[in-house]
Order: C-alpha cells, then sequence, then structure tokens
C-alpha cells in the first residue's frame, strides 16, 4: 500500500483547474492548425483563425479560452494499492475545484435546486467526478472543464441489436446535423456504444479524453471512426456553423459489450476549445 | 460578402445594408443578457412591469463572463448558444430590440421576427472569449446584479469581431453555409 495524502490531491485539481481552463491541448492545437490548412471556405477560415489566435492569446495571458469554464468533469483512476489518507477524498475533490474556480477567476456556472430556485453555488462545486479501481499505486486524475453548449447537445439511443453500423452512423450524422453550431463545431464527436444506457454515455464521454484523431487500437473500430468523421463532414455545417469543410476534427467510439437484446448508442460532443489536463500522483 | 465597420447603435439604413455573411466589426454600447436575464425580463413584461432596460434601438450579447481579474475590464467574454433565447426573444424584438449577438443559429419563428421587425442576427465566435475580451472597453452593471455572471451589464464594444448570420431580408448564413458546403457522403 502507498499512502496518498488528500492534501496532495486537493493541490493537484486546484492547478488542473487553473491549467485546463487557460492552456489547449497541443493535440487540439495541432489538428485545428491541420483544419486551418485544409479548410476552403474564407468564412470557415476566418473562423478557425480567431479561434487559433484565441488560443494563444489565452496562454500568454494566463486567460480562460473561453468564459464558460464548464462543469468540472473528473476522471479518476484509483491503483488499488493506494491508501487516500488525512481527509475524504470526495472531499478533498470538491475543495480543489472550489478553490481553483475561485482564486483562478473561472467562472462558476453550477447551480443547486435545478428545476426550482436554481441557486448558484458560487464556486463551480459540486464537480462530476467518474472513479474507476485500476491496478498499481498512483492515481490518475484526468480533468475535463465541460462546457454546456455542446454537452447540451448529447443524444442517446437504443437501437434494434442488428442495427449495426448503419444504424449507428445514421443516429450519429443526424445528432451532429440538429446539433448545428450550438456545440461550437469544430467539434470532437464522442461515441460511446454497448453496455447499459448510463454506461454508454459514460463510453461516449471517455471517448473525447482521447488525444484528438489517435485512432481507436481495434483496426474495424478505427475504419468506423474515419468513415463517421468523412460523413459528418460532408455535412457543410463548418466552423462555427458558418459553412465549411471542418464540422470535425475527430470522431472517436468506444465499444463495451452488450445485452443480446440491445444495441445503445451514446453521442457526446466536445467543442473545439477541447480543454483536458491530467496528473499523476 | 462586405467587411464592414459598424457604429452602434444600429441605424435603419445601416440595418437594411447588413446581409447574412457579412464580416462587421461593431463599436458602441451593447446589453449583456443571459438566460437568467432573459427569463426575469420576461416575467416583467408579462406582469406589465418595466424592465430595466429600454431595448428600443439596442443590442443585446448573449454573454455570461467569467470574473475580471485585477486590473482587467473582463474576464473571457464569449457567446453562448442563442437558440436557448428564443422564447424571450420575439417579445424583446417586439419591445424594439434591432440586435443580437450569439452563436449558433435561431429557430423559424425568431427568424421570421427578425425580419417582421427590421432586426439582425449576428455570430460572434463561440470559444473565443479571451480574444473577444479585448474588444470590449468598458463594463458597467445595469440590473439583477444577484445574478452573478448573468447580471445585466452594459457593454462598450471597440472593433467587436461578428458575422451577419440572419439579415432583415430572410438570408441566414447557416442554411447558405450548408447549401454551399455540404457534399454527397462518399
Amino acid at each position: 500500500m502507498r499512502d496518498v495524502h488528500v492534501d496532495e490531491i486537493r493541490g493537484a485539481v486546484v492547478r488542473l483547474c487553473q491549467e485546463a481552463t487557460v492552456l489547449l491541448p497541443n493535440d487540439v492545437l495541432q489538428a485545428l492548425k491541420r483544419a486551418r490548412q485544409r479548410e476552403e471556405s474564407p468564412l470557415a477560415r476566418q473562423v478557425l483563425d480567431q479561434i487559433l489566435r484565441n488560443a494563444e492569446l489565452a496562454a500568454d495571458e494566463m486567460l480562460p479560452l473561453c468564459q464558460d469554464t464548464g462543469t468540472t468533469v473528473i476522471f479518476l483512476e484509483i491503483g488499488q494499492d493506494v491508501h487516500v489518507v488525512g481527509g475524504g477524498l470526495t472531499e478533498a475533490l470538491r475543495e480543489g475545484v472550489g478553490s481553483g474556480y475561485r482564486e483562478g477567476f473561472l467562472r462558476a456556472s453550477i447551480v443547486d435546486k435545478p428545476f426550482t430556485e436554481r441557486i448558484n453555488t458560487g464556486d463551480n462545486t459540486p464537480p462530476v467526478v467518474h472513479t474507476e479501481i485500476v491496478p498499481g499505486d498512483r492515481i490518475r486524475i484526468q480533468l475535463m472543464p465541460k462546457g454546456s453548449g455542446c454537452e447540451n447537445m448529447s443524444r442517446f439511443t437504443t437501437l434494434l441489436p442488428g442495427a449495426g453500423k448503419d444504424g449507428i452512423a445514421e443516429f450519429v450524422v443526424r445528432t451532429v446535423e440538429e446539433a448545428g453550431g450550438n456545440p461550437c463545431p469544430p467539434i470532437i464527436v464522442g461515441v460511446g456504444v454497448g453496455g447499459t444506457a448510463e454506461y454508454a454515455m459514460y463510453l461516449a464521454k471517455k471517448a473525447i479524453t482521447r488525444r484528438v484523431g489517435e485512432p481507436h487500437p481495434d483496426a474495424e473500430t478505427a475504419a468506423f471512426e474515419a468513415d463517421l468523421l468523412e460523413w459528418v463532414n460532408a455535412l457543410g455545417i463548418g466552423p462555427q456553423a458558418v459553412g465549411g469543410r471542418t464540422t470535425a476534427l475527430a470522431v472517436h467510439v468506444e465499444t463495451y459489450p452488450t445485452h443480446i437484446a440491445a444495441l445503445p448508442v451514446a453521442v457526446n460532443l466536445q467543442c473545439h476549445s477541447a480543454r483536458l489536463k491530467e496528473a499523476v500522483l | 460578402m462586405a467587411e464592414l465597420e459598424v457604429r452602434l447603435p444600429l441605424s435603419d439604413e445601416v440595418i437594411e445594408q447588413l446581409r447574412a455573411g457579412d464580416s462587421v466589426q461593431l463599436s458602441g454600447t451593447v446589453y449583456a443578457a443571459r438566460d437568467a436575464a432573459h427569463k426575469r425580463m420576461a416575467e416583467a413584461i408579462a406582469r406589465g412591469e418595466a424592465v430595466p432596460v429600454d431595448v428600443r434601438g439596442q443590442v443585446i450579447y448573449y454573454v455570461g463572463p467569467t470574473p475580471a481579474r485585477p486590473g482587467a475590464v473582463i474576464g473571457s467574454a464569449g457567446p453562448t448558444t442563442a437558440m436557448r433565447l428564443d422564447p424571450y426573444t420575439i417579445a424583446l424584438l417586439e419591445a424594439g430590440l434591432k440586435g443580437a449577438i450569439g452563436k449558433g443559429g435561431r429557430g423559424p419563428k425568431v427568424r421570421e421576427a427578425l425580419v417582421r421587425h427590421r432586426a439582425v442576427y449576428f455570430l460572434a465566435v463561440g470559444g473565443a472569449g479571451a480574444l473577444l475580451s479585448k474588444h470590449i472597453r468598458s463594463v458597467e452593471l445595469v440590473a439583477y446584479e444577484d445574478l452573478g455572471t448573468e447580471a445585466v451589464r452594459r457593454l462598450e464594444l471597440d472593433g467587436f469581431p461578428v458575422i451577419v448570420c440572419n439579415d432583415v431580408h430572410g438570408g441566414d448564413l447557416l442554411e447558405q453555409g450548408k447549401a454551399q458546403w455540404q457534399r454527397a457522403a462518399g
């Protein structure tokens, strides 16, 4: 067993909040630059230029990339040989997010009592946390400030078990088409196939944590991702929906075995400000 | 598709001249308001009460900025999704609103009302809040301070870059863009 003190976890979360909201990951930046080179629509190029200048300015001046500093989504991998000491883990994550957002001048966007008073919690807490227990004695924290413009465009369906790739493709392309400019294209399309209803959506969200454009290790899934990307970009929606070749930077598909009666499909969209930062303790 | 510099408030002549797809640099006063402020204003209008902003001839920017750092005018300040404000927009157009800035498209009813009331919907680049904040010269709280980031604020823009999405002639950039750039899937 290795002891990890909650102070260390809290400190890491504070740092991740402040860095993730300001620094666009390099893989996203490179994907945007490649898209700018390929893009043919003059208005789309103008939009991509603004997005690239924004990333540069945000990093130079340590300004948030986007005013929507998101719901703080945390993917936590805890090694089974780790012993968290000095306090509660959930509390440490919550305090880390609260301090990170307050001290980082980040927007508090979370409201409690969601269907009545909608009272702002004041410091963007609580985060949404997904925990996995893995082998080893480390803790890996991935922090994703997830904007709501794109999150609102998430969709889920249950297809007939035999619907296959065609059924999934139809649903994914329709979801992107209906979302239009709302999720801030060029987007990253996360697709979760299999498991159960809630697990499919978890997979879709997990899919957008993959490095942009890195193909799935399974060749058949990777080929499907490439087809989906082509079909999504054939829509012509383009950056901010002004029309163009670049509607999505990537489509990532994650799968899990499912029931004989089922084919659940979830789509989770990520905006071009695809913020993600990780720490390993 | 023209490139224009426009001084606010929008004159009738300028409004008639703008076409979907035009790139425009806006300078002058706009009002920041998003979901919660729109809901409150709509409720006030429904009760026959005054709203804190006389929207006649004005432009509303759908934005909820991050807090300003010490010494800064404003934090990151890009547009939010306009479609969520659709249910409140027609009443404001009837009250004389002449323009809105947001991201993403508008529903058919708002598109039609924009033409009827001779008003323009502009796109700003969503997710470019750091860059856009550099085109905001001053910020003044107007109403609903308790709403925090969603309070109504008066902003002074300086060369703020937008693209005309819906013009008063029925032009819709999102439809035009898709029609021009979509292609048969392979």
